[in-house]
């Protein structure tokens, strides 16, 4: 037997295989397609949690999605360990094991539960006003605190081992909700051949007609012609059927993001299969087919374990055979809950009392249960639960007042009425209708291409939802482009049909009160608490519910949100729909991190880049670093050096022989056609018109702001084609730079732009031998002095292979960068280093370099300018064309701020001390003496260690710079002010005769 | 998702293709140089920022790279229009009603 609770011949559970499961350690017995809740309720086991802030003792309320309270924690293993899982929702498989949450030390006995009784303090809004003096208490004492007792769940603490997929979909009509209503449609629309994807949360299709004993369609049970119908629409090739698959958020366009749950109800899933599914559908047309929500009754200590909507109770006697109690109260406002009194009758349940709220309801539900022999009580109320860790009682009263009496009970099952759910059709930007006669928002004037039916319609009865349903799935079809339906409807046989109900707080709970009559389980919000925010100021329900926390749990409010608006509109005065409804926001049910991510974790998480050198380098034994999505080798550690020694033995040799470094990350773009010097000279500040073929300017690209953008050497090769460099993280941005001005400011130009950044890789040879190390392998390009100077490009041969040559430094050295197609890039670098080595040349990585062009003072573009530099502030003003008429940035560059004295200039700086080295981004002041808040005057844009200077250098953006040569300055920094003496920027060959050296 | 149709492809493709570029029909004057100070304020700084109807500037940055105007709704988001960079704004915008219809 699977648990003392279990009723035999009860249930669809139909071919028994036993799973044993672990709650908080103990084992118990359930059935395969039992759901954790319904197997811990055949063991009788109720008391599954405590409450966020109160820590009262909980147990289930739903049986489904809605559920506030019956949060646990599922341990596959130590990495797989999810905390906050609906057990109304969590698939049992045999070994499942499970923890309750937010308790110590054990769920019956909670330290916590002292906040229950110290409640006044937890009121309403408590978040606001408790914690705020003395100021300094709350980052100190109160926030750990109150982190470290409520919160739900414990986050996993290792990387999340499963993988998840993610899938585009694109259909003519979706469905979302599994229901009579939701396969009727689906039904409809797919037999016009359309294509359809009918998509539900629960592991089996059938919505209500789980619990619905009534319900007959097509001469079978309802709930065995949802699984017919759905069996067929699985069998047609034009239809998806997504089981355990939630609709989380409905965006434009009939854009909608659904959740496939597809391995968390096996026990051992394969390590082929991803966790979840991300599923976003494109559809033509959206059919809404999301069902209603039953509320609960808010009256006094409501939320004892025991207590639980009526359907809920139903579902688990009529789906999983398992009685929620043996001898069971019923306390409601509407129809529903008497068809649970009955079906648990029926059952050999003992059905202690109903009692409804109403004066003298009719119909035949109500003559079956008296029928029966079931006690009615009309015009009562519960006023209050007794028993703590589970209901043991039901205090029953006339509504208007009078005497009381006390019913022994095991389980109250409770029914206010039902709620459409609008989630969706909400978050779609549909807007609700309120309807005065029925008490429910329905949805009123759609925004986009979809169509609500059933009970999220206000749809009352299986006969007119499936009629709706049918017609409206059939339109989707047709408005979707497909031909005409010619499938039949599903004829309805019998049903149940109720509405109404009741919303609020119930008699026993009114304002006149101060009882704990629960409006939002989760987040413990009670009816007195919506009545104090009013009273204390907050008109808007958007306020209530920020003021309150009421709706805002991991349920989104599902249950609580009318009730809570209605004890607002009570207190302000108003009718509900001028109080209004607060917004509905994605996502419907929690959804995992890892769905959202997808594959896009660790090294898929973006791309990354490398160049044809890489391999070499690593087998070298280079230490790399990230640019932007470039690996580039950062430096070559040599017989255990740290970067400090390889740098330092790096950058002496280049300047004393050569060194070979890997540029290939250049940005580059080839700008060809008859108008591309006009072009260059409309987007950098540089002339270009004059520069003659074979030679390179070095550009500097401004915005139109006046600022620098960009910059990088420029060749001309032919008077039609310019190789233009960029910085390696701007190449993107400067190639839609130049794109935007090409296609929209300067369309009559005749110029293409081609992204070349890939085809070529860049070899760097720098120092004094790096002619000699080059010269041998090249073919048809004189490698002189004369015939090939300092700043220009030759075409010709390396190694067989063509090349585009560049006479240029960055480092202050005669120096040559080698573009070679990329295929080329490592088997030329190969050839240069067998070279390199006969005359001591190194390989250096990007430190060296930076150190290099630090000591001869050349900027990085994003390092020592920031997006706030001018040309003139940079000391670049020699590279802006003074006849120029026009250019991006010319306009910019005259503003007033931009010419006015004392802007931050760039400079050279020497600390007093040589072997300091300071630290980048370090503010710069004039007055170390000054108290703080000190004025600062600048910062320290670059700086490193110079084996070559033999001391510190570092450049330095200051106000005034330049009129500050000699200056001495202060950098305050923790353990001390540094002096640092304002400099020139050249700190190595001043004079520049090592170009040619 | 968005779908945007690009006036060049003359298809809908989803957003996740297209760059917004800022506010269209700004013109660079050809004598920028020679502008006032509170001219080029106008045409750099400022910007319309409407609730509702704007006209933009995107680029179908992994499609066919051209930049083109749209006209959008801020409001709703919904693209009413696009059409192909340099040409006017439409006189005349199709009827795209925000709140559709109630059914
Ligand atoms: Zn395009």
């Amino acid at each position: 037997m699977s648990g003392a609770f279990r009723i035999p011949g009860a249930g669809r559970l139909s071919q028994p295989k036993t799973a044993r499961f672990s709650f908080d350690g103990q084992s118990y017995p359930g059935i395969e397609g039992d759901t954790l809740a319904s197997a811990l309720l055949a063991n009788g086991v109720h008391l599954v949690g405590r409450s966020f802030k109160y820590h009262r003792p909980r147990g289930f309320l739903s049986a489904g999605a809605e559920e506030p309270n019956a949060l646990v924690e599922i341990r596959r293993d130590a990495a797989r360990r999810t905390p906050n899982v609906r057990a109304t929702v969590q698939e049992l498989y045999d070994g499942l094991a499970a923890q309750s949450q937010n308790r110590w030390p054990s769920l019956s006995f909670d330290v916590g539960a002292v906040n229950d009784i110290a409640s006044p303090l937890f009121s309403a809004g408590f978040y606001y006003k408790t914690f705020m003096w003395p100021k300094a208490a709350w980052k100190n004492l109160y926030e750990p605190k109150i982190r470290a007792a409520a919160g739900l769940g414990v986050a996993p603490d290792q990387p999340d081992p499963d993988h998840y997929s993610a899938r585009f979909a694109h259909c003519d009509v979706l469905v979302l909700g599994g229901g009579a209503a939701g396969i009727a449609a689906a039904l409809a629309a797919a037999e016009t051949g359309a294509r359809v994807i009918l998509a539900d949360e629960q592991a089996e299709f059938g919505g209500s007609l789980r619990f619905e004993s009534g319900a007959s369609i097509d001469g079978e049970d309802g709930f065995g012609w949802a699984q017919a119908a759905t069996a067929r629409l699985k069998d047609m090739d034009n239809v998806r059927v997504l089981s355990r698959t939630t609709a989380f958020g409905y965006y434009a366009q009939n854009f909608v993001g659904l959740v496939e749950r597809v391995s968390d109800h096996l026990q051992n899933p394969g390590r082929d299969l991803p966790r979840e599914r991300l599923w976003q559908v494109r559809a033509k047309r959206v059919v809404l087919a999301t069902g209603a929500i039953e509320r609960h009754m808010v009256f006094a200590d409501n939320d004892r374990p025991g207590i639980m909507l009526a359907s809920a109770a139903r579902t688990y006697l009529n789906h999983y055979g398992v009685a929620v109690g043996r001898n069971v109260g019923v306390y409601t406002a509407n129809d529903s809950a008497y068809a649970a009194a009955i079906d648990l009758k029926k059952a050999g349940v003992n059905v202690a009392a109903i009692v409804d709220l109403r004066d003298n309801p009719t119909g035949p539900v109500i003559d079956e249960a008296r029928a029966l022999g079931i006690e009615i009580n009309f015009g009562r109320a519960v006023i209050r639960a007794g028993g703590k860790l589970r209901v043991s009682s039901m205090t029953v009263q006339p509504k208007n007042g009078g005497g009381e009496r006390t019913i022994p009970v095991d389980a109250i099952l409770m029914s206010a009425g039902w709620t459409p759910s609008v989630h969706l059709f909400s978050q779609s930007r549909g807007k609700v209708a309120f309807n005065d006669e029925t008490k429910r928002f329905v949805p009123g004037i759609y925004a986009q291409d979809c169509v609500s039916v059933g009970a999220c319609n206000g749809t009352d009865g299986l006969s007119a939802t499936i009629d709706e349903a049918y017609a409206a799935g059939a339109k989707a079809a047709k408005d979707a482009g497909a031909k005409a339906a010619k499938g039949t409807k599903p004829k309805v046989d019998a049903s149940e049909s109720w509405s109404r109900g009741m919303l609020g707080a119930a008699p026993g709970a009114g304002p006149d009160t101060t009882v704990k009559a629960f409006v939002d389980f989760q987040n413990d919000v009670t009816a007195k608490d919506i009545r104090q925010a009013v009273h204390e100021g907050m008109r808007s329900i958007e306020h209530v519910k920020r003021f309150t926390t009421n709706g805002m749990a991991t349920d989104q409010g599902k249950t609580s949100n009318m009730h809570g608006l209605a004890i607002a509109a009570e207190t302000l005065g108003k009718p509900i729909p001028q109080v209004g409804l607060t917004t509905f926001r994605a996502p419907y049910t929690p959804v995992t991190f890892g769905s959202i991510v997808g594959h896009a974790r660790g090294p898929l998480f973006d791309p990354t880049r490398k160049t044809a050198i890489h391999p070499w380098a690593e087998a070298q034994g280079a230490v790399f670093e990230d640019v932007g999505q470039w690996k580039r080798a950062w430096y070559f550690p040599k017989g255990g050096e740290d970067i400090h020694a390889a740098v330092d033995r790096e950058c002496v040799a280049v300047r004393k022989t050569a060194g070979l470094f890997d540029a290939s990350t250049l940005g580059k773009i080839e700008v060809v056609g008859p108008d591309a010097a006009k072009f260059m000279e409309l987007l950098y500040t540089n002339p270009w018109e004059k520069l003659e073929p074979g030679r390179c300017r070095y550009g500097i690209m401004l915005r139109e702001d006046g600022f620098i953008y960009d910059d990088g050497v420029v060749g001309r090769l032919a008077p039609d084609r310019f190789h233009v460099t960029t910085t390696t993280g701007g190449a993107p941005r400067v190639m839609n730079h130049m794109e935007d001005y090409l296609q929209t400011e300067f369309p009559h130009l005749d110029v293409w732009l081609t992204s070349t950044t890939e085809q070529w890789a860049v070899i760097a040879v720098q120092g004094p031998k790096s002619r000699d190390i080059i010269a041998p392998l090249v073919e048809g390009i004189d490698m002189s002095d004369e015939a090939l100077p300092h700043m220009s490009v030759r075409e010709g041969k390396i190694c067989g292979v063509p090349t585009r040559l560049f006479r240029m430094s960055f480092s202050g050295e005669r120096g040559f960068e080698v573009n070679v197609p990329a295929d080329y890039g490592q088997a030329v670098w190969e050839a240069l280093w067998a070279e390199g080595q006969k005359h001591g040349a190194v390989a250096y990585g990007t430190e060296a370099m930076h150190v290099l062009r630090a000591e001869k003072g050349y900027i990085i573009v994003g390092q020592d300018t920031d997006g706030t530099v001018t040309p003139n502030d940079a000391g670049l003003d020699w590279a802006v064309g003074k006849k120029k008429t026009d250019f991006v940035g010319i306009r910019g560059m005259a503003r007033p701020d931009l010419v006015a004295k004392g802007r931050k200039q760039l400079v050279g700086l020497k600390t007093r001390d040589p072997k300091v080295v300071l630290e980048e981004g370090a503010q710069i002041v004039a007055d170390p003496k000054q108290a703080i808040p000190m004025t600062m005057i600048g910062h320290v844009t670059s700086s490193y260690w110079s084996e070559n200077c033999g001391r510190s250098i570092a450049l330095a953006l200051v106000a005034g710079g330049r009129d500050r040569m000699g200056e001495t300055l202060y950098v305050p920094m923790p353990n001390g002010t540094i002096e640092v003496e304002v400099t020139g920027m050249v700190f190595f060959d001043e004079k520049g005769e090592r170009l040619n050296g | 998702m968005l779908l945007i149709r690009c006036p060049y492809c003359e298809e809908e493709r989803p957003e996740l293709e297209f760059r917004n570029a800022g506010e269209a029909h700004i013109a660079r004057s050809a004598n920028i140089a020679g502008e006032s100070d509170d001219d080029f304020e106008k045409f750099f700084f400022i910007r319309s920022n409407p609730k509702g109807i704007i006209h933009e500037r995107w680029r179908h940055m992994h499609g066919c790279a051209r930049f083109f105007n749209a006209v959008r709704d801020t409001v709703s988001d919904k693209f009413i229009i696009t059409y192909k960079a340099g040409e006017p704004k439409p006189a005349k915008l199709p009827k795209i009603s925000n709140e559709v219809v109630a059914k």
